[in-house]
């Protein structure tokens, strides 16, 4: 606007910001739903909690279930997986924090601690964990009594080589994380709710 | 830069001419192009490669009017390509094999443009528009092969939108919340499949609409040359047609030859047996490999223990393509008179391979049948690949002294044409 000689904002100037202004609100407003289309969709959110019969599980054998579309470890560990587990000291895990949903974030990874369910007492035998691997997502392979996966007795992690011990957690990087604990529960000796 | 020598001869020609001039601008651009006289075998693969894509699109097109995005009948719907759709076997395989050679054809024109220096003033945003459709063509291949929905897709596909997990560890939940966006769920699933193949459709044509600013970018200076000099005049170049319309046609049908032999007699070779497995959530395969095409980044990012590192190596290694143009400070252009940088050219050239090998082979494997853990050769060969570009190239172009460059184009061919 060559013609304007003085500092003094013009009629002009203020129609094409407050214009400017409401066409990026405009924009704005509209991206929100384009973006937020992507997000899980209310029957995805919609996740149920499974419950899991646990006697017909034997000793030192690890089951997958499915739940929240993942898969879910459940092990009955051995004497000594347990013994294992915890005769690791804090100092040797790479991940120092328990992951366990029912306890807060700052929780030390125990074996106690990952093993904890939501509400009363935990089962030295019974490990339940989600069965993704918390490098790039996929399944470790469990150790059986047959062929042991890693050096840890627990997990190995084929894609990339991340180990996990008989707690579950990551003693082989590259994996940041030990693997994730649900939030469960023992509804009796041999059944327990997941989610 | 070059005026136009079209002259519309028939009335209508003339009409159009003044309304819209199109057949002027394709006398312009695919016909009258004045061409350095000197280009070799290496400056055919832009042509293949626009070859690549219109294939790509065309056969893409096709299968997916017999194809569906849902996660229960995607394998079958497969399937019934391969065995129950007229051709659908031949357009499968096509389609499949199209990618491999499309990335074929890539990697020569990129090596090519490392080796003559293309990607130096005033060609910088060629080079880059070249970086950018690689990138779009790698994710296009990434999302095309989850579509199958075999083993091998669901797996790649969860490994690689849980790249962006590795953000977690910048921000806490970051990452996370952008891969939950990604799958639009929990993990991969129905919805993603039904997004990726939106994607998937989509892509091919925003890569053509970069390969348009790809060819204008080019049109502007006009193509570099083994020479890697600047064209002085009109002595110095040919028109495109018909000299190098045939020479690409000719080099085309070699091309296809090597298309086809795959196409029709080893079709399954490039690809991995375990993805005619349908997709099992609860189990990963043994072995986690991609496309031949992508392992020297699969290398890369394993060579690294650490999840956040690994991935920004991975993204790193791209980036650093960007800066090339930057990077190297030599005056020279082509290799062919810079003695101490073609050396190195070579040495990314073979490390390229090696870091491909490590990357085809499980994580705990060993080089060959010695005790050498294999990934202690690819983080050698990570490092070679960094190094290159941020020390090698720009230290090469300070400390040598390039051989002596022709005067002219013209002269330079006119001196190894035998005398008569």
């Amino acid at each position: 606007m060559a013609h304007s000689q003085t500092a003094e904002p013009t009629r002009r100037d203020f129609l094409f910001i407050a214009s400017a202004a409401m066409g990026a609100v405009g924009a704005g407003s509209v991206l929100v739903p384009l973006v937020n289309q992507m997000n899980p969709a209310a029957d995805v959110l919609a996740l149920a909690s499974i419950e899991i019969d646990l006697a017909p599980i034997q000793t030192g054998q690890s089951v997958t279930f499915t739940w929240r579309s993942h898969p879910l470890f459940v092990r009955r560990r051995t004497p000594e997986e347990i013994s294992a587990a915890r005769a690791v000291q804090p100092g040797q895990f790479l991940d120092p924090f328990a992951r366990n949903a029912s306890l807060p974030e700052n929780t030390p990874a125990t074996d106690e601690n990952r093993l904890r369910p939501t509400s009363g007492e935990a089962k030295p035998e019974w490990l339940v964990l989600v069965g993704v691997c918390t490098h790039l997502g996929c399944t470790p392979e469990a150790s059986t009594a047959q062929s042991v996966q890693g050096e840890f007795g627990g997990w190995l992690c084929h894609c990339h080589g991340s180990q996990y011990d008989t707690s579950g957690r990551v003693r082989v990087g590259p994996a940041p994380r030990n693997l994730d604990v649900p939030e469960y529960v023992f509804l009796s000796d041999t059944r327990i709710k997941v989610g | 830069m070059h005026g136009s020598r079209y002259t519309p001869n028939s009335g209508i020609e003339r009409w159009l001419d003044r309304r819209l001039p199109i057949i002027r601008f394709a006398q312009e651009h695919l016909s009258s192009y004045p061409t350095p006289r000197n280009l070799n075998i290496w400056y055919v693969f832009g042509g293949i490669l626009t070859f690549c894509l219109g294939v790509q699109i065309i056969t893409g097109i096709v299968l997916a009017m017999h194809y569906t995005p849902d996660s229960r009948l995607a394998f079958d719907s497969v399937e019934s390509i391969m065995r129950d759709v007229n051709s659908g076997w031949l357009l499968r395989y096509v389609h499949a094999n199209g990618a491999s050679m499309f990335f074929l054809a890539v990697y020569i024109h990129m090596f090519r443009g490392l080796y003559y220096g293309s990607y130096k003033e005033p060609r910088e945003i060629i080079w880059i528009l070249g970086v950018v459709l690689y990138i779009l063509m790698m994710a296009t291949a990434f999302l095309g092969y989850t579509l199958p929905w075999g083993q091998m897709s669901f797996w790649g596909a969860t490994v690689i939108t849980n790249f962006f997990s590795a953000f977690d560890s910048l921000i806490p939940g970051f990452g996370t919340a952008i891969v939950t966006w990604l799958w639009g769920g929990f993990g991969v699933d129905n919805a993603t499949l039904h997004r990726f193949f939106s994607l998937h459709y989509l892509l091919p044509f925003v890569i053509a609409a970069v390969v348009g600013l790809h060819i204008w970018a080019l049109h502007v200076p006009g193509n570099n040359n083994p020479l890697g000099i600047d064209v002085k005049g009109p002595q110095d170049t040919l028109p495109f047609h018909p000299y190098y319309t045939v020479k690409d046609l000719f080099y085309l049908s070699c091309f296809m030859i090597v298309f086809a032999y795959f196409v029709f007699f080893s079709p399954n070779t490039l690809g991995h047996s375990i993805n005619y497995a349908p997709a099992n959530p609860l189990q990963t395969p043994e072995d986690i490999v991609p496309e031949w095409y992508f392992l020297p980044f699969y290398a890369i990012l394993r060579s690294i223990p650490d999840k956040l590192m690994g991935v920004l190596a991975l993204f790193g290694s791209l980036i650093v393509l960007v800066l090339v143009p930057w990077l190297d400070t030599s005056r020279v252009r082509s290799c062919r008179f810079r003695p101490l940088y073609k050396q190195f050219f070579w040495i990314l050239l073979v490390d390229c391979v090696i870091l491909g090998y490590c990357g085809s082979k499980p994580v705990d494997a060993m080089l060959l049948s010695t005790p050498v853990p294999l990934v202690w050769i690819a983080r050698i060969g990570t490092a070679y690949y960094f190094l290159h570009f941020l020390i090698v190239m720009p230290i090469a172009g300070l400390i040598e002294t390039p051989k002596p460059i022709p005067d002219s184009i013209a002269k330079s061919v006119l001196a190894t044409t035998p005398a008569e």
